[in-house]
């Protein structure tokens, strides 16, 4: 068993305090990407606590992994993992997103410690992090780069330009998540660009890839590990999940990709999430 | 004075256009509720064509469309609409000379939540500088009616940018807009503002301030950034003891740049009120970014004093 169930249980309270806090920055914020940082979380979630290589008291640790936030507006959400992962006191969370703050919409690298990459725009990730990849072979270092895209960004030409080179320079080092939420802004990702058959084109392009259940914490592991531990290329795992998971009025509604919080919606999230 | 937000009369006026000529199509790339695109696609289904988050297939397949006698609309936010499909814009839109009109929504800081990956403060530079196309910038609602108008009468490509918020009318309701002539907007003869977009009723509001201290300005609307009537420019400013530009644009590549030029070599001072080469950052508010950025008639009031401080 790669993960025990007392971990599972551990990692679940992690994740629902951080869809609390998710909930609370985007009060504070006067509206933040909602849907997308909750459905994303519990990947998050498993690959801060249980998986990722890194030193939140050393946030530029050379030898440390990458990862990358390709759906960069999800960022309310990776900065909540970030505070909550002692890179810096939560308390500074309340000025998300105003004027002169560290903490804009998207996260600025040169900015937010703990953020590899400045992302925003759809479509660089996956280029940045073959590159990243590609730099880790050449100085012969042994940390993984992992990357997480939205499945409408997915859209984008240049992912598929960066899934070509990745499994032509056969990246090893380099493990994909695409958060599959079905939904894009205007609607369903089948109604608005069909990405389906989804797995088998990343499959077509060369990746080892895997289809699981975002919010299953086994299937997680299991996928995880076996990325960690495939070298031949790179490795795709498409993690199904539901848009504004945890907040009851919330999943799967598109209108919920960005939206403001009344108190009473905050409210009546953080009881959908168990608390209050 | 009333408000409106450009980007609604852009979607309702590209609907009513939409039922006068079969030819115009519709583009759309994620933000069809925000672009407002929204609203030709509920009245022509059939002509609106969503292409998902792919800007840049976006403006190619709208050439290709463009070569079948369509008049295509593309939409995205500006920094995406100009930005991420550059090269499809040069290369297969404008050096074939290509009827595709580009509409920048959400343009300079106007999409204040998302911080600079989402701001376009270079998108009037970028679209300047390709042979072929024309470059707007409506300073209001009303502006932005007459112009879509004149983009599908147009043959060949337009880029248009548009201000994601509500804003006050500057102009007239009609005859507010000639392709290529710059409109004198309120008259003066000791300063010349001349201005884009959003920054035309801020520098009227300077005017008013300055007037009560003497100071006549005359205010200029600049919604033509390309190609401009170089020597109507250079007219409005004769006589006059400085020049002051004002955009919510960056000093590099947009009317700053433009009017510099254009007025190269006749001895006026010029100033100008506009994004210093820096990118944007996120905000709880547009009126906030432009405050911290100085694009205020206050910073207006103070460059113009200074200025003829200097002069005299
Ligand atoms: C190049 C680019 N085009 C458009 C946008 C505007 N935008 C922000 S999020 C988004 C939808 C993203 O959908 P998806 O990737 O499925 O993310 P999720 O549903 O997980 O939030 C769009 C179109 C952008 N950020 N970048």
């Amino acid at each position: 068993m790669a993960i025990t169930d007392q971990e599972i249980a551990e990692l679940k309270e992690v994740a629902r305090k951080n869809r609390i806090d998710t909930i609370d920055v985007t009060g504070w914020a006067g509206g933040a990407h909602i849907g997308g940082a909750l459905s994303m979380m519990d990947i998050l979630t498993i690959l801060y606590w249980k998986y990722l290589k890194i030193d939140p008291s050393n946030p530029d640790w050379p030898e440390r992994d990458r990862f990358v936030l390709s759906k960069g507006h999800g960022g309310v959400g990776h900065a909540v993992v970030l505070a909550n992962k002692g890179y810096y006191d939560p308390a500074i969370l309340r000025d998300f997103n105003k004027t002169g703050s560290a903490f804009g919409m998207h996260l600025d690298g040169n900015k937010v410690a703990g953020v590899d990459v400045s992302t925003g725009s759809m479509g660089h990730g996956l280029p940045m992090s073959v590159g990243l990849a590609l730099g880790a072979r050449c100085k012969g270092e042994d940390w993984l780069t992992y990357v997480m895209l939205g499945d409408g960004e997915c859209d984008e030409g240049s992912c598929w330009e960066a899934a070509m080179a990745a499994a032509h320079y056969k990246t090893g080092n380099l493990i994909g998540f695409v958060d599959r939420n079905h939904m894009m802004i205007d609607g369903p990702t089948e109604s608005v660009m069909s990405l389906e058959p989804f797995a088998d084109k990343w499959r077509a392009f060369g990746w080892e890839t895997r289809e699981i259940d975002g919010h299953d914490y086994t299937q997680l592991a299991t996928a995880i590990e076996f990325a960690q531990g495939y070298t031949d290329g790179p490795v795709m795992i498409v993690a199904n999940t539901v848009k504004g998971k945890g907040v009851s009025y919330m999943e799967n509604d598109p209108a919920w990709h960005y939206g403001g919080l009344s108190a009473e919606l905050i409210r009546q999230a953080k009881s959908d999430l168990g608390e209050g | 004075m009333g408000m409106q937000n450009q980007r609604r009369v852009y979607g309702e006026t590209l609907e009513e256009l939409g039922s006068r000529d079969e030819r115009i199509v519709v583009l759309e790339a994620d933000l069809r509720n925000s672009t407002m695109t929204a609203l030709f696609q509920r009245a022509f289904p059939e002509r609106h064509f969503e292409v998902g988050i792919a800007e840049a297939n976006m403006a190619g397949i709208a050439a290709g469309l463009a070569l079948t006698g369509k008049i295509p609309f593309v939409n995205s936010f500006a920094t995406f609409a100009a930005g991420r499909a550059y090269d499809q814009i040069r290369q297969a839109i404008c050096i074939g000379n290509l009827n595709v009109n580009i509409v920048g929504s959400s343009a300079g800081l106007s999409d204040f939540g998302d911080g600079a990956t989402h701001q376009a403060v270079e998108d009037i530079a970028i679209m300047r500088a390709i042979p072929n196309m024309t470059v707007l910038a409506p300073a209001d609602g009303n502006e932005v009616r007459e112009m879509v108008g004149a983009m599908a009468a147009h043959d060949g490509p337009v880029y248009m940018r548009l201000n994601r918020n509500d804003v006050p009318d500057a102009l007239p309701a009609e005859n507010t807009f000639r392709m290529g002539t710059p409109v004198v907007i309120r008259d003066g003869k000791d300063l010349v503002v001349f201005a884009h977009g959003i920054m035309v009723s801020r520098a009227v509001q300077a005017a008013n301030i300055l007037a009560k201290e003497g100071v006549s300005v005359r205010v200029v609307n600049v919604s033509t950034l390309k190609p401009l009537d170089e020597a109507a420019l250079l007219d409005l400013a004769q006589g006059f003891q400085g020049v002051l530009v004002t955009e919510e644009h960056s000093i590099v590549g947009g009317l700053t740049a433009l009017a510099a030029y254009v007025l190269r070599g006749q001895g006026l001072p010029l100033e100008s009120v506009a994004i210093s080469d820096v990118f944007g950052q996120s905000a709880h508010s547009h009126e906030e970014l432009l405050e911290h950025y100085g694009l205020t008639a206050a910073r207006m009031v103070e460059t113009a004093r200074a200025m003829l401080r200097r002069g005299a």
